[in-house]
């Protein structure tokens, strides 16, 4: 087994108490002072993620395009500096390998962003896939992201730069100086759904970088916010999580992800995409409300109400924000309409719930 | 972490307090700590009897779900009605918030239950 690994940060999250847990192969902060309150202070003022565990490529060269095109579903043409793009790899049977974020910073140079977890798997596909000599760079292990999120983050970043941050608008990014420290990828990105920043900064500048954004946000109560958290922000918001909701088995079209895959150009697995769309899928990722308390969990099952079964959890637990219940998961296509009444197996009891649609707030 | 002498423990972090006709039983500093933030508790067992280090609800934190064993065999006779709706009580104040009020099996077997200072050297 290799061995766990650290973040540049690491030492910091111990200093401040976090709970830390392995994830992805790193040791990762999973929460500070606790789920709910730190999922509330990213809803309402702002507070900080070490994300630095994700994998960071760049591709460049005359055939960067090509490529990224090859194998990812989303039109990379449409790119032009300075923006970014959510998109998937996808593999021969029109799986998802990963969900990514795709970064153009000129027509001869990209940046990938990965999962954490899929860093080793993404990156031999790639290479495997490059038959047309782009070249293909792994950042991953010296490159730091820091997630700064929720409604008072551009007011406590614009403290520390002079690059007006209000003119960089969502999925588009800069690159430029904050706290002093030259060449951060500014990236009005986030996986939250309360807006915010990623900065991707050099291994050697996060601590620095960390620090500085904590005194600039001190006066609006800024906070460490763990990977506890950050899974309830996204799950509120019907964010897909690679492993759970989305794997090397479900397609982008039965996960919702269909307006990130555009099927007017041929990539990997495009022709079976294409099939299933003039088709239609037999099942299709839905989100759920429990109607009693209870809470849905991965890889529960889901029943109609003749209590036979149509589907599985892929995720679930309480809102912070609606203080309810809510889950994701695979139905069969005929069970997927909003208002639909389900049964989700708990503990052996069938506990009624009803389809609804994403955003869960 | 506090770990009341009055009480006694068990291996799976159930604390008891043992009144004369009854005991109460909830979980200790270090379980609610560990669980995060407490959301939901399924007690299936109101009225049953259970053995001892058999499950007798659940608990459910945001992002986990744990059993709940009985550190001794007897009858769940009451749930502490005020964490239904304030589950994260037990995070705020877990040796005042007892989950459940047990009628005792008589004779009953306390040799596998283990001191505040066994418990902190178990946990730390």
């Amino acid at each position: 087994m290799n061995k766990i690994k650290e973040t540049a940060l690491t030492e910091v999250h111990r200093k401040l108490g976090a709970k830390l847990a392995p994830f992805a192969g790193y040791n990762m902060p999973i929460q500070y002072e606790g789920i709910n309150a730190e999922h509330e202070t990213v809803r309402n003022s702002v507070g900080v993620f070490d994300v630095s565990h994700m994998g960071e490529f760049t591709i460049k060269g005359e055939h960067a395009l090509s490529l990224i095109q090859s194998v990812t579903s989303n039109d990379a043409s449409k790119l032009t500096d300075g923006k970014v793009q959510y998109s998937c790899l996808i593999n021969k049977d029109g799986g998802i390998i990963d969900d990514l974020l795709v970064y153009r910073i000129s027509i001869t140079h990209y940046l990938l962003v990965v999962n954490a977890s899929n860093i080793e798997k993404d990156f031999c596909w790639l290479k495997l896939q490059n038959s047309i000599g782009a070249e293909l760079y792994n950042h991953s292990s010296s490159l730091s992201l820091l997630a700064v999120q929720g409604p008072l983050a551009l007011s406590v970043l614009q403290q520390l730069t002079d690059i007006n941050l209000s003119e960089i608008p969502y999925y588009t990014f800069a690159i430029g100086t904050i706290a002093g420290i030259p060449d951060i990828i500014i990236s009005n990105t986030g996986y939250t759904g309360s807006g915010g920043f990623e900065l991707y900064v050099p291994n050697g500048f996060v601590r620095q970088l960390w620090e500085t954004i904590f005194a600039a946000g001190k006066a609006n109560g800024i906070k460490p916010i763990g990977l506890g958290a950050r899974d309830t922000l996204r799950l509120e918001m019907g964010y897909c999580l690679y492993g759970n909701d989305i794997d090397d088995t479900t397609s982008p079209l039965e996960a919702g992800l269909g307006w990130i895959t555009k099927l007017n150009k041929v990539f990997m697995a495009s022709n079976i995409l294409l099939k299933q769309k003039t088709e239609g899928v037999t099942r299709k990722l839905i989100g759920f409300e429990m109607l009693e308390k209870s809470i849905p969990r991965n890889d529960y099952a889901i029943y109609n109400k003749h209590r036979e079964r149509i589907g599985r959890v892929t995720s679930g637990t309480q809102s912070p924000t609606l203080k309810r219940a809510i889950g994701m998961g695979y139905v069969d296509i005929q069970f997927a309409r909003e208002g639909t009444p389900v049964f989700i197996e708990i503990r052996n009891k069938m506990v009624p719930a009803r389809i609804c649609r994403f955003p869960f707030i | 972490m506090n770990f009341p002498e009055n009480l006694l423990y068990t291996k799976d972090h159930e604390w008891i307090l043992f009144e004369e006709n009854y005991a109460l039983i909830g979980i200790t500093d270090f379980a609610q700590h560990e669980l995060g933030d407490i959301v939901f508790l399924d007690i299936p067992s109101l009225g049953q009897v259970i053995e001892k280090e058999t499950v007798f609800g659940t608990i459910e934190a945001v992002k986990t779900v744990s059993d709940l064993y009985m550190p001794i065999a007897g009858k769940v006779i009451e749930i502490n009605e005020l964490l239904i709706n304030q589950p994260e009580l037990i995070n705020q104040k877990p040796y005042e918030s007892w989950i459940i009020k047990a009628q005792l099996n008589i004779p009953n077997d306390r040799s596998h239950l283990i001191t505040s200072v066994e418990y902190s050297k178990m946990v730390q």
